[in-house]
């Protein structure tokens, strides 16, 4: 149970903090050798994180041959990267990899680790929060370090884990005040990625890894991974479609304003569900955090969750029939009127500029 | 012959979600809330069905929660579930991923004897996708998350095709190994009329015990009885049945707590407002080739 160092002298018998969990942790994830854009961006928040608390950052780094993106990570923040390396590590698999953290974690301590809401992050940081009796907070919108009161008691550096909640007219703060280690999962383009000016100096601490029958559980037979990935997070200028376009048929202007003006299409969560656009131009919390010149919202109502991985755009403008719609409140341009009707005008207005 | 445990959950519609269903505290009040049979869940069970008829077997579901939970343990029976288990109790109230996971991964031991367990990727009421990888770890045996496909079943292997990052691959894992599924990996199955005839009374031992008490003529016990020779008993589990830790249980083995709870406060204010029509929106176009955007 962790302790407020103020609660040193307590009749109660409270320990002091274990000085050697003010570390912030993140797991580097890395995919045919490359590492995620989202764990270099989780290295830029934990930055932040372990000066708050006068902590080291430090890089999880776990693959073959990947002594290169361990001594990436020092531009990013981290402090000292720990480097796991062994051929059978090549690829990310839940038993080795989660196996590792585990020992590690039990054995350090650090006060917190952080993963990407990938689909590898997502598989290894349950299983170690489970083994290591952590909290565990998914898809967390905004990360903070604070000294928090909590049912009249006083605890030092709890992780203020934020995400919009359950129906997404609230945003809820998660804490985990009586665990040793707080771990959170973030989405991809979430936090900003802010490298350095001048990197860390490189300490890399090699841990060695002891194969155990139990990691060969399971075998990958074969991955395929395409290249030509959706890139929304750099689009100038994104045209999103909504559940409000009602039929996959209508969505087809969203994709013609698009081409139109050069943007790329994106979905709301519902327009995924329905079918209109793949997950992956899915923009939101459970999507893609992006912040282009130019986000136009096309039939979106704009709960939480979609404004969540918009709403820092330069310029918004929405697109709705109904004016009552909580995207206006955070559009800087807004149209009432029915998409069928507007998109087709916008493009021939556009195109009469363009002449 | 392959035995299959399907992990169920009964979760609130969030469709139908308005701000009356929030509790101060930030949690919601499942009461106001129509419940459903998690959809990630069904299509769980779907698979674990598949592999039965395929291979032989069983197919037992489990669901954690409060007593009306047994709803969705009907709707498995009427799919084709073999054996259902309730695992209800007040002490379990409060629960987050972590203490779920204990207990459920307890219920699994006590009824051991399996090859699968199956379950959705998550849930739509939290969307953590934790519960199954906690647990998998909590038993101490392999996963295969975000599943696609079962392309193979061997003697003592499953070959699964799984989305990963960009792409997909093909696994190949030891038995026994838990298996989450993503939504539309298969159609679940509709409800077979002849297994609605055979459950719709299919009771909880909760059920039953509310039954006797409104009736002085009827004793639990009896009741239990009877309806486990007629196979419509669905098993049930309260803390005292289980051999659980209960620091573990509810919300004291949940590490995560609600500090916070804002509503959102919008900005608003600066908006222009543009008009549908021509003008207006070649104003718009104007706007933005000014500001570089365009052009």
């Amino acid at each position: 149970m962790e302790q407020n160092p103020k609660s040193e002298n307590l009749p109660d018998g409270s320990q002091v903090q274990n000085p050697k969990s003010n570390e912030v942790w993140v797991f580097i994830e890395q995919r045919d050798g490359k590492p995620a854009d989202v764990s270099f961006e989780l290295l830029c928040k934990g930055h932040k994180l372990a000066q708050a608390m006068n902590g080291k950052l430090k890089s999880i780094v776990i693959g073959d041959g990947v002594e290169e993106i361990a001594k990436e990570t020092f531009r990013y923040g981290a402090d000292e990267a720990l480097l796991v390396e062994h051929p059978s590590l090549k690829n990310y698999r839940t038993l080795p990899y989660s196996r590792i953290i585990n020992d590690l974690v039990k054995t350090v301590v650090p006060r917190i680790v952080l993963f990407g809401a990938t689909v590898i992050g997502r598989d290894v940081a349950p299983r170690v929060a489970s083994h290591t009796k952590s909290g565990l907070t998914a898809d967390c919108t905004d990360l903070q370090v604070s000294d928090v009161k909590y049912l009249g008691k006083d605890y030092s550096n709890l992780l203020l884990q934020i995400r919009p909640a359950f129906g997404g007219n609230i945003i809820a703060t998660i804490i985990t005040p009586d665990v040793s280690t707080q771990m959170a999962t973030v989405r991809e383009g979430v936090m900003e990625l802010t490298p350095l000016e001048k990197p860390n100096e490189i300490k890399i601490t090699r841990v060695e890894y002891k194969p155990d029958p139990i990691d060969e559980l399971v075998q990958i037979i074969e991955q395929h991974r395409e290249s030509n990935k959706v890139n929304l997070k750099a689009a100038p200028i994104i045209v999103a479609g909504g559940y409000g376009l009602s039929t996959k048929e209508n969505f087809k202007l969203v994709e013609e304003l698009a081409n139109t003006i050069g943007g790329e299409i994106a979905g709301s969560r519902a327009a995924v569900d329905a079918g209109f656009v793949t997950p992956d131009r899915q923009v939101g919390q459970t999507g893609v955090t992006v912040r282009p010149k130019l986000y136009i919202a096309i039939g979106i109502s704009g709960a939480i969750q979609h404004r969540a991985g918009m709403q820092e755009s330069n310029k918004i403008i929405a697109i709705n029939t109904d004016p009552e719609a909580p995207i206006f409140d955070i559009a800087h341009y807004g149209i009432v009127g029915d998409a069928t009707e507007v998109i087709p005008a916008f493009i021939e207005a556009y195109k009469h500029k363009l002449k | 012959m392959f035995n299959s445990i399907v992990m169920v959950k009964q979760v609130p519609d969030t469709a139908n979600i308005s701000g009356k269903v929030m509790k101060d505290d930030g949690t919601v009040n499942r009461t106001k809330l129509p419940a459903i049979f998690n959809h990630e869940d069904r299509v769980a069970l779907e698979l674990a069905l598949q592999v039965k008829e395929k291979y032989g077997g069983k197919v037992t579901a489990v669901t954690m929660g409060p007593p009306r939970a047994s709803d969705v343990l009907r709707e498995c029976l009427y799919m084709g579930a073999n054996e259902t288990y309730l695992v209800s109790d007040r002490k379990f109230a409060g629960a987050d991923t972590l203490a779920t996971s204990y207990v459920l991964s307890e219920v699994i031991k006590k009824i051991g004897n399996y090859d699968f367990i199956f379950a959705g990727r998550q849930a739509i009421d939290g969307d953590t996708a934790q519960v199954g990888p906690q647990t998998a770890e909590k038993l101490g045996i392999p996963q295969i998350t975000y599943t696609e496909e079962i392309l193979n079943v061997e003697k003592n292997k499953i070959k699964i095709k799984r989305k990963i990052d960009g792409g997909y691959e093909i696994v190949e894992s030891t038995l026994p190994v838990l298996i989450t599924v993503l939504k539309d990996v298969v159609e679940p199955r509709p409800f077979s009329s002849k297994r609605v005839m055979a459950f719709k009374n299919a009771r909880s031992v909760m059920d039953l015990e509310k039954l006797a008490e409104g009736n002085s003529l009827l004793y639990t016990d009896r009741l239990i009885h009877e309806y486990k020779e007629k196979n419509l008993l669905i098993n049930t589990f309260t803390m005292d049945d289980l051999n659980l830790d209960i620091q573990r249980c509810g919300i004291a083995g949940s590490p995560t707590k609600v500090h916070k709870v804002e509503s959102v406060v919008l900005k608003g204010g600066n908006q222009i407002k543009v008009e549908p029509t021509k003008g207006g929106l070649s104003g718009l176009i104007d706007q933005l080739m000014t500001d570089h955007i365009f052009g």
